[in-house]
């Protein structure tokens, strides 16, 4: 815990924010003794375009459809596994048989009972063939899926895979009813609009364009849970109306990221405001300028070493950021697993050195285009400020402006020279973090694959090998792989993001595992 | 000609640039980047080649471009706006859900628009040159040249954060389960900031508008001519005056009421009001084709028929002019 930013004193209450240790922020949320009862307002943004949570994974579905869907799984803020759906589970000793126990009693909304068979129609059936993330794993490294009894799930994988216990989060493996879904046309099931799960909270109603309204499932498997009666999402499109409709107590909640962060800071110093910038340890949002190496001069080391030191992160982090989320050392976010800054080449802000090697590169002045990112006024402002960092060193650079279908094709076809990005590293450095350096990964088409086409066959080895490797042998290999990239910067890293969540003090455990309001809000409760 | 033969053949006409519409609306959002596959799968923070191509496959995207075209054209030749993948609805079912707001917020800002503004522009011209017709004259420009967004968020910081005398965004209050009449105050409390935000800005069109042409038809000989025999100066600014004036009031009355049902995507946006504006907005950042395409075709054909009700609301007005096809 190397940095503390202090955000704001609410009530007597010190709340003390730090991105390298965001475990301690969920701390002040707690206390009292939780009590039922009461709706809960909050904010995401955009609407989503479904809440079916095996076909739709966005970020305004997940902080929804977590509460009407469940997974076998839930994380704490260390990323430990802990029951959901699953009660227990048994890891065979060379760790490729996963035995999973249900919980029993559970139905489903519509009162049919939840078992063994519906877990293995959504992971072997459903999700394998509609979900982007869960049919890699399912299609990459899972040998079988087996019901064992209406309670026993078993998982066998074709080799130990380091992460596997890390991707039964709600979003990456929902548990769908396999009585209303199999044998259909998922997507055109008229039951998407009315989702059924096991949730703690049943969809109510979706009045298109301002909120949709879950209510309390009484029957929930966990007794004496949900605490809330009802939950409102509600959907304003506007920025700044946000804010104010916050201020004006419209709603209790701002979810990380509906909010501009120059506006959280501002709204942190409201009376009976809490933020916490935990709950985002299993996505630890990284961001990061991918330049395209395969364009001329973005291919030379030397000259991607000129722009990290050219580029003033610090400043980032502290004005366009309002000071949050911490500047990364490498390819792996410091809040997940296998960090390590030992031994890694570092950058500070040194104009000087920048200009020395801009020089040496062999750079002739030929202008680069900046794809800027279109989320928001932060990011617009972000590229501005880097143009200005590359003007002080000779590096000419023109922002390229489109909306997210633009962004999203040119990036997949390597349609750029330099572009900004930030990726969820879900937990795992297999999952979340080799997929921008391998060689295997260059794929037209995919806005995630390694789009900006870098390749070494050493970083391609060692990913490989720490994906499979036993557990503990598995940080040397990454912390190599920090050491190398860190020096050939396939990609420049510029922030370790903070999605600050904003809520009324009242609102209490609002942010409990890793995945904050991204997971069910069984816990919530108002004062 | 006579009105059965003049309404046959403007309705021709109607359905020809519809269809003439629909085809180039098509073309142009094709023309643009990306397609609801590469959105989805943006969205799902991961995605391989094979997925997206299943996606495209299932959104009959992956089709020949004219074939495409041939199926759209079909769908509305048989008034089927098609289904949307990405809502896992009906487009028909998603524009009438977003219908009764826009209808609610558009109508009643012209209302407010057509009858403030006529009568702000006629006091105006009754008093061209004193100090009422002045204020009239720069608040409406004012208005005129203020951006609808500034107004709308200012509206929302002095009159809700400020004064918190009015909510700031919505249709109603969320969670309050009112009915009836209760219901209707609520949601006429909620459509006060963004009906006048619209509304003025149209106000100040027609008062601008209705001014500039009784100024023009006060100089008439007609108008001497009445005056010189002796006609009352009320009876004669409505009579003579404002009866003649009022005819490009209507055409462009005739314009906006055409866009009602397209709604208002700015004030929409700000005031979080759930409208055909934002849906249009929103499927056109999902590249969600139907839907785009939908609201794009119900608002042209509501433009038509607009127009046709301009043209017979002019015989109505001024009874000299005949109907022409």
């Amino acid at each position: 815990m190397s940095r503390f930013v202090r955000i704001g004193i609410v009530g007597g209450l010190t709340l003390m924010l730090a991105g390298a240790a965001a475990a301690q922020t969920t701390a002040p949320q707690g206390g009292g003794t939780p009590k039922k009862g009461g709706a809960l307002q909050l904010v995401v943004t955009p609407e989503p375009p479904g809440l079916m949570l095996g076909l739709t994974q966005n970020g305004p579905t997940q902080m929804i459809a977590s509460n009407i869907y469940e997974s076998l799984l839930r994380y704490d803020v260390k990323l430990n596994p802990m029951p959901s759906l699953a009660k227990s589970w048994e890891i065979s000793p060379d760790q490729t048989v996963y035995t999973f126990k249900l919980q029993d009693g559970v139905t489903w909304h519509d009162g049919k009972p939840f078992g063994a068979d519906d877990v293995v129609f959504s992971l072997d059936v459903f999700l394998r063939e509609v979900h982007p993330r869960w049919r890699q794993i399912a299609n990459n490294q899972v040998k079988s899926i087996e019901k064992l009894d209406d309670l026993t799930v078993r998982i066998t994988t074709k080799q130990p895979f380091g992460p596997f216990m890390l991707s039964q989060e709600a979003a990456s493996a929902p548990i769908i009813p396999k009585h209303i879904y199999a044998g259909t046309d998922y997507r055109a099931n008229p039951a998407n609009n009315t989702p059924i799960g096991t949730g703690p909270m049943k969809f109510a109603e979706w009045r298109k364009g301002s909120f949709v309204k879950l209510v309390r499932n009484e029957a929930y498997w966990d007794k004496g849970r949900p605490l809330l009666d009802e939950m409102y999402f509600q959907f304003i499109p506007d920025a700044a109306s946000r804010a104010v409709a916050y201020e004006t107590g419209k709603v209790d909640v701002l979810t990380g990221g509906s909010v501009e962060v120059f506006d959280v800071a501002r709204l942190a110093k409201l009376p009976n405001t809490c933020v916490t910038n935990g709950g985002w340890e299993m996505f630890a949002p990284h961001a990061w300028i991918t330049p395209n190496v395969k364009n001329g001069i973005l291919g030379n080391k030397q000259f991607r070493q000129a722009m990290m030191y050219a580029i003033d992160r610090d400043f980032g982090r502290d004005v366009i950021w309002s000071g949050y989320g911490k500047v990364p050392t490498g390819p792996i976010s410091s809040k997940t697993k296998f960090y390590s800054d030992q031994g890694v080449t570092k950058y500070t802000y040194d104009p000087a050195k920048a200009k020395e090697l801009v020089k040496a590169s062999g750079y002739k002045g030929e202008t680069i285009r900046f794809l800027s990112l279109p989320y928001g006024e932060t990011w617009q402002r972000w590229a501005e400020a880097i143009k200005q960092n590359f003007d002080d060193v000779g590096i000419k650079m023109e922002i390229v402006s489109t909306d997210v279908p633009g962004w999203t094709q040119k990036v997949s076809n390597f349609d750029f020279d330099l572009t900004f990005n930030f990726l969820y590293q879900y937990g795992d450095p297999a999952i979340g973090v080799a997929r921008s350096y391998v060689t295997s990964n260059i794929v037209k088409g995919n806005p995630f694959g390694n789009v900006g086409q870098y390749s070494n066959p050493e970083v391609d080895k060692l990913f490989a090998e720490a994906a499979v490797a036993p557990t503990e042998k598995r940080q040397d290999l990454y912390t190599k792989v920090q050491q190398i990239t860190a020096d050939d910067l396939p990609l420049l890293w510029l922030l370790e993001m903070d999605f600050p969540t904003v809520s009324r003090c009242n609102v209490k455990d609002l942010v409990t595992t890793s995945i904050g309001v991204n997971d069910s809000a069984k816990n919530v409760w108002k004062q | 000609m006579n009105l059965a033969r003049f309404l046959a053949s403007r309705l021709v006409k109607g359905v020809l640039v519809l269809m003439a519409i629909a085809i180039v609306n098509f073309a142009l959002i094709r023309a643009a980047p990306g397609d609801p596959a590469t959105v989805m799968a943006g969205e799902a923070g991961a995605a391989d080649e094979a997925f997206v191509q299943q996606l495209r496959e299932r959104f009959g995207l992956d089709r020949p471009i004219l074939e495409q075209l041939g199926i759209y054209l079909k769908g509305v030749a048989t008034l089927d706006l098609g289904f949307s993948y990405r809502q896992g609805r009906s487009v028909a079912s998603l524009i009438a859900d977003r219908l009764p707001a826009t209808l609610l917020l558009t109508g009643t800002a012209f209302v407010i628009s057509l009858a403030l503004g006529m009568l702000l522009g006629a006091l105006a011209a009754r008093r061209v040159g004193r100090p009422a017709d002045t204020a009239i004259t720069v608040v409406a420009l004012l208005f005129y040249a203020t951006p609808l967004f500034w107004i709308a968020l200012m509206s929302q910081i002095v009159f809700s954060l400020k004064l918190g005398l009015l909510p700031n965004v919505g249709y109603e209050t969320i969670g309050a389960n009112l009915s009836g009449g209760d219901r209707a105050l609520d949601i006429a409390h909620h459509l006060v900031l963004p009906a006048l935000t619209l509304g003025l800005f149209f106000t100040a069109l027609y008062a601008r508008m209705m001014r500039a042409s009784m100024l023009e038809i006060a100089g008439a000989d007609y108008v001497r001519t009445a005056r010189a025999k002796g006609v009352a100066p009320g009876s004669l600014t409505r009579r003579h005056i404002a009866r003649n004036a009022i005819l490009p009031v209507v055409t462009l009355a005739g314009l906006q009421a055409g866009q009602i049902v397209g709604g208002a995507v700015l004030t929409e946006t700000v005031f979080a009001w759930p409208g055909i504006g934002r849906l249009m907005f929103e499927s056109l950042a999902q590249r969600d084709y139907q839907v785009l395409l939908g609201v794009f075709f119900v608002s042209s054909a509501m433009v038509v028929l607009f127009n046709l009700a301009t043209d017979l609301t002019y015989r109505f007005v001024d009874p000299r002019i005949q109907m022409g096809a």
